[in-house]
């Protein structure tokens, strides 16, 4: 019992931090390799939407050009806002379990659980863009820009789905218990809906149509099918599709960063 | 105390209208076991929550393994184990994962967090259950996984927060013959027990807790020796007798207890031999018959009882 074990390479405190941040990470990564059925319905669920939106609803109100090519930037972007509840139930789900206390008894970097959890979730939101991105191939949409503005996009779509992600972390420290994530769905949705994903504004009465214009989530849609040169593109969109995101990350990153720090003192 | 792995001075916290403690203070000496006795919401779990940095204290010293908690928190974290009340694992992942976990995050190279999860799973009985997740384990596996947990490095100084509540009779025997095993190795344990008979059996010097404050403290016979000294128990053969019997056995009325469940009286004694010799004359001479008469030293329920004055609550707690 006396042994002294050997600590890694004696490094900076921001090596620790980052060795951390990796032990974070692949617990996430045993967690998907312990529950692969809940991390294949998390991929499958926007693709349901996608085809159901696709042909069972179709039409699309006052898109021209061909529907698919409007609808898909759109479910991507949806996808990306959706992933707020997602982190947030997990975060949630992870305070209230004890193992929250070892890690905070230990001489682990503060933020490496937060960081662990946002590493998993980007990880994940670019698989369910691949699988989006792939179904949306086998129904016919195909993107018109070059190889940069793809890539562009799907940057585009990450930053706006980490700006969600600690939305969702500070969401989650502030109202902590589980019952709460469930308020957070029931307002998701409407917000997420009340965007241009699978409609114009110039289709919506004047004061609705300025709502979801404002909406960030259209930003980032409007952007990304400018990017991918399909109906519903236009130009201006980038600064605000890049702006709006940093922003509300300049905003809820630090908040969520200090409360989390502060947890129950 | 020079040598001390705790110093608590004038602890205070208080959550809303509530003073979980109020003023505490407490001195542990290093390589010793202590515990900390109480009821229900008498601020344990509150001085452990605050002794292993996990809740800032509102005033007072509180020092561990010679790091303030609040200021060098980060110092005090590299020097502690913590068995919490509820187990502090991931119960999604297996138990050498989450030992391997912890290893790391106490930034051992990966090799040796193998080895020392390797190590700890054998020396606790869970070697052939290391892969299974961790919520299929039984109450009693949990828990010694968890006290595994607490100890990835050699802690200097290891809280246990009612390690045994909600265990059976062999799951406690087991968690504290590891505690007993583990102070051979130097390491300060501070347990926290509701269980009189646990403090008794583990703590070489016990901290008796109420409202948030150190209301006694010292080892278990000088807690004892405090209520009074040595007792006399009298058990008859019919209960219904125990009424006469108390009225004529020479006693001070003040300070016998009566249980009829058990057709027990017992009393408070000065002088053990009069007492005893007191007793078997007056019995025989009222022909009341008697099963067995004892003399004993005072149960730390009675310590307890006696320096708390709070009869209802001790029954609680026991």
């Amino acid at each position: 019992m006396s042994t002294t074990y050997e600590t890694s390479s004696p490094g900076t405190y921001g090596a620790y931090a980052l060795a951390d941040c990796w032990t974070m990470t692949r617990r996430e990564l045993a967690h998907w390799a312990r529950q692969p059925v809940q991390v294949a319905v998390g991929l499958i669920f926007p693709v349901m939407l996608l085809l159901m939106f696709g042909y069972l609803i179709g039409g699309g109100r006052g898109v021209e050009g061909a529907y698919v090519d409007f609808l898909v930037p759109g479910m991507l972007a949806l996808t990306m806002a959706f992933g707020l509840e997602g982190t947030m139930l997990a975060v949630t789900q992870d305070l209230n379990k004890g193992v929250i206390d070892r890690f905070r008894s230990m001489p682990m970097a503060n933020g490496a659980v937060l960081v662990g959890r946002s590493a998993a979730d980007m990880l994940q939101s670019g698989l369910g863009l691949a699988a989006l991105i792939g179904v949306g191939y086998a129904i016919g949409w195909r993107p018109h820009g070059g190889p940069g503005a793809f890539l562009g996009a799907v940057g585009l779509l990450l930053l706006f789905r980490f700006a969600m992600l600690w939305i969702g972390i500070e969401l989650a420290l502030v109202a902590g218990k589980p019952e709460m994530v469930q308020a957070v769905q029931i307002l998701v949705w409407p917000v997420g809906f009340l965007s241009n994903a699978f409609a114009t504004p110039d289709s919506m009465p004047g004061w609705l149509g300025t709502a979801v214009e404002w909406n960030p989530m259209s930003q980032t849609a409007t952007a990304v099918r400018d990017l991918f040169g399909g109906p519903g593109g236009e130009p201006g969109h980038l600064w605000a599709a890049a702006i709006w995101p940093l922003g509300l990350l300049a905003v809820f990153f630090p908040l969520a960063v200090r409360r989390f720090g502060r947890l129950s003192v | 105390m020079a040598d001390a792995a705790i110093t608590v001075e004038g602890a205070r916290k208080r959550y809303g209208d509530k003073q979980a403690l109020d003023g505490l203070d407490l001195l542990v000496g290093r390589g010793t076991v202590h515990g900390v006795l109480g009821p229900n919401g008498a601020g344990k779990t509150t001085l452990v929550r605050i002794l292993s940095t996990l809740l800032r204290p509102d005033g007072g010293r509180v020092e561990v393994a010679g790091h303030d908690v609040v200021r060098e928190a980060g110092r005090v974290r590299l020097r502690i184990g913590l068995l919490g009340q509820h187990a502090a694992l991931d119960e999604e992942l297996g138990g050498r994962q989450n030992l391997e976990m912890f290893g790391r995050l106490h930034h051992l190279r990966a090799r040796h967090a193998r080895v020392r999860a390797d190590q700890l799973l054998e020396r606790f009985g869970l070697a052939d259950t290391g892969r299974k997740a961790v919520k299929r384990y039984s109450g009693g596996m949990r828990r010694r996984l968890d006290l595994a947990a607490s100890l990835v490095t050699d802690p200097e100084v290891l809280f246990l927060d009612e390690p045994t509540t909600g265990l059976d009779p062999r799951g406690r025997t087991e968690v504290w013959a590891s505690v007993r095993s583990l102070v051979g190795g130097g390491t300060t344990v501070l347990l926290t027990t509701q269980y009189l008979e646990e403090a008794d059996q583990l703590a070489d010097r016990i901290s008796v807790v109420d409202h948030g404050r150190v209301i006694a403290d010292g080892t278990a016979d000088e807690l004892k020796a405090r209520t009074g000294g040595d007792r006399i128990d009298v058990v008859l053969r019919d209960g219904g007798q125990l009424g006469a019997a108390v009225a004529l056995l020479p006693f001070p009325a003040e300070g016998v207890s009566v249980d009829t469940d058990r057709r027990l009286l017992s009393a408070p004694v000065t002088d053990r031999m009069t007492a005893l010799a007191g007793a078997v004359r007056a019995l025989e001479e009222a022909g009341i018959e008697a099963e067995d008469i004892a003399l004993r030293r005072p149960t730390l329920d009675e310590v307890f009882l006696h320096l708390t004055g709070d009869d209802h609550r001790v029954k609680e707690a026991a």
